[in-house]
């Protein structure tokens, strides 16, 4: 176990960095010119030429690089070029957003993932089994920015119930704060639910068909004890790990979803940079989320092996 | 001992065994009418891309002043958009663009993810940890914003879109592929391959890959959905398919502006996206039963 | 029991202290983007004015005719010879931070803009040499050369005044908490949420300050914008889509507020710095035969429902420096056709299109496109990132670029830095000796008649020679809910806060 440990830890490093080199490179190698970009309108080359030098603009590309990487190890993210606050402050604004946004969309995911998902294994063959696949299936089936336009023009618009966009931070209002972020947590969760409830039916019908049950059905407990007590805490162990792992996917949903309610999360920070050519943003973000979600991977690992002996290769 | 007292055999295990396993597994893909209507479904619209030209109303690109935003009638049966050009031709060209996107891309991540995947899983060592870290760190980046930034890189256009979703989706192949081929490689057959002499390459190619092809393909069914999920959200930024040629996404990125002054404008470009990624993913679940070996 | 008592009448105090404290009244206002850095001298995005408005007061203002009006200056006087300007402040004005205007004060902010490393002001204010200080109230410019579009660089940006105090101890983080002289002080900022401002107790125009709080909200897209206005999320919002209007009319609860803008969109030409030798660069025969295969008003009912405003010149039919004498021609195929003919070019004519992206953006090209195919053009849109057109436009790498401006109060603003040999934003490297003289007397004098009759002369070379071909200009939409009273619209297209009152 420790030495499973110890060798996952030492990829970290490795890993790390090459999350580094590829954002920096990918962000440094996109056309256009920041300090063009910074300039605004009207483009004096003066105030550009200063920009260049203030920002190292002018300098090659790896002494950019190392320039960066010191200033990461000492913790220090640069600066936003666009608003001239510092990288790991708007980090920290942002992260309680986007952790909101993300736990709900979450829970909402495992409310409809993991149902469907047992439904759709027990019942398996049946019409039960076919409604509860296109029930999770139909949130990776539409794209997430039309569904979040198509539910603002339903509960806005029309029907007045919630607020079109923006945020309101749970500790200022929390029944607003529900109100502002429900939408776009279902667009995200919808997704993952999908993932959630293939997950879900997969190890349901491994289990269902395993001696541990088959056992239990010969002692003959109800179908429903059986697949409740038995089958469920099986299967489920493996999935609420995989479901953690769904960080990645709820990033990729989250830039264009915030976009469209406006809400003020790593997502819209994130796009927002990479079109301004804000480097040090688009580089700090990635980082921390890469770090995030390489640690949450690391300790999905270890509780699936914790929990399944059996695997302890 | 009468024949009575001996368990019943069952007369199908000897159906199975004469069975090829593509036949088995199509008979089991069949069964599942999921998969058997996204099949239809998929069908029905790449016969709609390939014969546009022929089956399209008007052309897609024609833009008329006298019916900017119409709603749907007999003349245009899915209404016209913000310069008045055919919503329903631009939908069945509009197939083109975005199926092509799908498979164009999912293709460049195979080309690239397997051979990756093979060498990393078969090899092992330094190549594959130099492997499986990089695609770790890409798999860390958010997919989406790989893509936009490669996009970004490579210029805005329908091609460049294809490229950037490929490149970014090429580490789940990776990844797929190594798990399965180190799965596989300490199957018997592999043993007696390599006991007879067969060279590495050979191995990989003509018994490894062979074996983990229905879980490469299942993935490459799902990809495909992501994929044209992807183009959209490309567009919709408007970094893939340059106007007036049509592509789904790009179609939802204009109509974004009229939805409650002309709402068939994203609506049937949308109902198409989620028709055709619901089917390649009612398909590729259906292939992940049908082809799953522990299956009854 | 007398402790229920006490209870109760501690109780019902409460109550009655809460609801006689009146309710804080905010307006909530909806902005497109999320501004850059809040300092007068680094800002460079159209929506940063806007909310500068609000807490950032400036020499001088506007009013709707585009006369300039005191603001923290009382007036101005220039020399005969047009090398000098004295200003005279307003007195008794006080910074957030309670330091008081006074010359002193005045001059830093100035110098501020001029020299404070990565100032975007520099350019606007490059025609001054040095700042006096004359008497406590009193500030002298002294220029370089004369330069009449200074005043109006007054009324924007380079005008703001900012607390010396504040702006040494921050330095470069001036932004994050900025001090100035404006109605409202800054509060806090959580980026790419909202800006909140308060009421300034010490305003010198406090009287006519009604609002306690104003709360900026960026939302990006239009139609979300316009929803939360309906909803009620929001009191006030900025580019509502031409195609929305309709629906804003339509709602009993909403006021619709437009004015015309000072900018205009058009079609920059590649005249000079085509590396591919296009046709559109060979002769003026073909960019006119362009031109005409245009049909401004039916692009501007197509796309805008007919809500804004074609144009041909680089100020808008309605700006007192339009040249009535060059009204806008019709669209004619047929001598588009001739004029193709004549230049002796081989039809089609490809041309590569580029524009940044964006859907208001596209469908005007699509339009462009579809009309010019009549005459024989056949147009390439190439959409392109924001951050890219620049670089690309500066190195020439286009033949037609799309391209919008936000537009300058003076004429000046909108022509030289595009029309000028070797102007920063002549992207097409035009040059025409002729023309820059004629810009460069025009920004020498200052008697309006005198500068109007000298721009004819370059309006109708500019016709002849077409380097930009304007196509409209936008109408500034801005819609309220009818709860807000005394709004009006100003050209410039910022919202001013004073005297708006929330019902």
């Amino acid at each position: 176990m420790l030495s499973f440990l110890a060798r996952r830890l030492a990829q970290l490093v490795p890993t790390l960095f090459f999350v580094s080199i590829l954002i920096f490179s990918l962000q440094h190698l996109l056309p256009g010119d920041p300090a063009l970009v910074m300039a605004g309108e009207e483009r004096d080359p003066a105030v550009i030429e200063q920009l260049r030098k203030q920002y190292r603009l002018d300098q090659p590309i790896p002494v950019q690089y190392f320039f960066w990487v010191k200033g990461v190890l000492s913790g220090d993210f640069g600066e936003s070029l666009r608003v001239k606050a510092p990288v790991l402050q708007l980090i920290a604004q942002k992260l309680p957003v986007t952790l909101q946004l993300g736990s709900m969309a979450i829970v909402i995911a495992f409310l409809i993932g993991i149902p469907a998902g047992i439904v759709s294994a027990v019942k398996k063959g049946t019409a039960w089994d076919y409604g509860a696949n296109l029930f999770a299936l139909w949130g990776i089936s539409t794209p997430n920015f039309w569904l979040g336009i198509m539910l603002i023009f339903l509960f806005s618009i029309k029907l007045g119930w919630l607020p079109a966009s923006g945020y309101v931070p749970l500790s200022e209002n929390w029944r607003a704060s529900l109100a502002s972020t429900i939408m776009p947590a279902f667009v995200l969760g919808n997704a993952i639910a999908a993932v959630l409830m293939r997950h879900t039916r997969s190890a349901m019908l491994q289990v269902l068909e395993s001696d541990y049950v088959r056992t239990a059905r010969a002692k003959g407990l109800s179908e429903r004890s059986v697949i409740l007590k038995h089958a469920m805490r099986n299967a489920l162990t493996p999935v609420i790990t995989l479901g953690a792992l769904e960080l990645g996917t709820l990033l990729s949903g989250a830039v264009l979803t915030e976009q469209i309610f406006s809400i003020p999360g790593f997502g819209k920070l994130i796009v927002d940079a990479v079109f301004n050519r804000d480097y040090a943003v688009v580089q700090g973000v990635v980082l921390v989320t890469a770090t995030i979600y390489i640690t949450l991977n690391l300790v999905a690992d270890i509780a699936y092996i914790l929990v399944n002996p059996r695997l302890r290769a | 001992m009468t024949d009575a007292a001996l368990p019943a055999i069952r007369i199908s295990e000897a159906a199975d065994e004469l069975e090829s396993p593509t036949r088995r597994a199509l008979r089991r893909l069949f069964k599942r009418k999921g998969a058997v209507a996204g099949l239809v479904v998929i069908s029905i619209f790449i016969l709609l891309a390939l014969f546009a030209p022929l089956v399209a109303p008007y052309d897609p690109i024609a833009t008329s002043w006298s019916l900017v935003r119409k709603p749907p009638s007999t003349l245009h049966w899915f209404g016209t958009d913000d310069l008045g050009r055919d919503v329903l031709a631009r939908v069945m060209y509009g197939a083109r663009a975005s199926l092509l996107a799908g498979a164009i891309s999912v293709t460049i991540a195979l080309s690239i993810g397997v051979p990756l995947g093979l060498l990393s899983g078969y090899r092992g060592g330094f190549i594959d940890a130099l492997i499986s870290r990089i695609t770790d760190a890409m798999l860390a980046c958010p997919f989406l914003i790989l893509a936009i930034a490669l996009s970004a890189f490579l210029g805005p256009s329908l091609g460049n879109a294809m490229i950037a979703i490929g490149v970014s989706a090429t580490p789940i192949f990776i990844r797929l592929t190594r798990g399965q081929v180190m799965a596989v490689k300490v199957e018997d057959y592999v043993e007696a391959a390599r006991a007879m002499g067969n060279p590495r390459w050979r191995i990989a190619l003509f018994h490894i890959l062979p074996n983990i092809m229905p879980a490469l393909l299942v993935q490459a069914t799902l990809s495909i959905a992501a994929a044209i999920i992807a183009e959209a959200a490309l567009s919709f930024l408007g970094l893939g398919q340059q106007p007036p040629a049509p592509s789904w996404g790009s179609m939802l990125n204009a109509a974004q502006r009229f939805l409650t002054n002309a709402p068939w404008m994203a609506i049937w470009p949308g109902l198409a996206i989620f028709l055709v990624v619901l089917s390649l993913n009612l398909v590729g679940d259906g292939l992940r039963d049908a082809l799953d070996p522990r299956a009854r | 029991m007398k402790i229920v008592r006490l209870l109760v009448a501690t109780a019902a105090l409460c109550v009655a202290l809460g609801t006689s404290v009146q309710a804080q009244t905010t307006l909530r206002i909806g902005i497109a983007e999320d501004p850059d850095v809040l300092d007068p001298s680094l800002g460079r995005t159209y929506v940063g004015r806007i909310v500068f408005s609000a807490f950032c007061d400036k020499l001088f203002d506007i009013d709707e005719k585009l006369n300039i009006v005191p603001q923290l200056a009382l007036s101005h006087e220039t020399s005969a010879d047009g090398k000098e300007m004295t200003i005279k402040l307003r007195p008794g004005v006080k910074f957030h931070d309670g330091e008081p205007l006074d010359a002193e004060a005045a001059k830093f902010s100035i110098e501020r803009h001029m020299t404070f490393p990565g100032s975007f002001r520099k350019s606007e204010l490059a025609s001054v040499d040095h700042v006096e200080v004359v008497d406590p109230l009193t500030i002298k410019l002294v220029l370089k050369t004369p330069f009449s579009p200074l005043l109006s660089q007054l009324t924007d940006r380079s005008g703001m005044m900012v607390s010396p105090k504040a702006a040494k101890e921050a330095g470069d983080k001036f932004g994050l908490h900025p001090v100035c002289a404006g109605p409202y002080k800054f509060v806090e900022r959580v980026q790419q949420d909202r800006m909140v401002f308060e009421k300034f107790a010490d305003y010198w125009n406090k009287d006519n300050v009604f609002i306690d709080r104003i709360v900026y909200q960026p939302i990006v897209d239009a139609t979300v914008r316009l929803a939360n206005l309906k909803s009620g999320g929001l009191d006030l919002a900025e580019r509502i889509l031409a195609t929305d209007l309709k629906d804003v009319r339509a709602d009993s609860n909403l006021v619709l507020s437009t004015a015309p803008e000072l900018g205009y969109l058009g079609l920059t030409i590649n005249v000079a710095n085509d590396k591919t030798k296009g046709a559109l660069s060979q002769s003026e025969k073909v960019r006119q035969a362009l031109d005409l295969s245009i049909d401004r008003e039916a692009l501007n009912q197509v796309v805008f429902n007919g809500e804004f405003t074609p144009g041909n010149q680089w100020v808008s039919p309605a700006h007192p420096y339009y040249q009535k004498a060059f009204p806008i021609r019709p669209r004619d195929v047929e001598k588009a056709k001739a004029l193709l003919k004549e230049a002796g070019v081989k039809l089609p004519v490809s041309v590569d299109m580029m524009l940044p992206k964006g859907a208001e953006n596209e469908a005007v090209a699509q339009v462009v496109q579809s009309m010019a195919a009549e005459a024989g053009f056949d147009l390439k849109i190439r959409l392109i990132e924001f951050a890219t057109s620049f670089k690309q436009a500066q190195a020439g790498e286009f033949q037609i670029f799309q391209i919008n401006w936000s537009g300058r109060i003076d004429p000046d603003g909108n022509s030289y830095v595009f029309l000028h040999t070797k102007a920063p934003q002549n992207d097409g490297g035009y040059s025409n000796p002729e023309a820059d003289k004629l810009m460069e007397d025009a920004r020498a004098i200052s008697d309006p008649e005198q500068r109007k009759a000298i721009y004819e002369k370059l309006t109708k070379i500019l016709l002849n020679d077409e380097p930009i071909i304007y196509l409209y200009h936008r109408k500034l939409l801005f819609a309220h809910t009818k709860k807000l009273e005394g709004y009006r619209q100003m050209p410039d297209g910022l919202v001013r806060v004073i005297g708006l009152k929330l019902k």
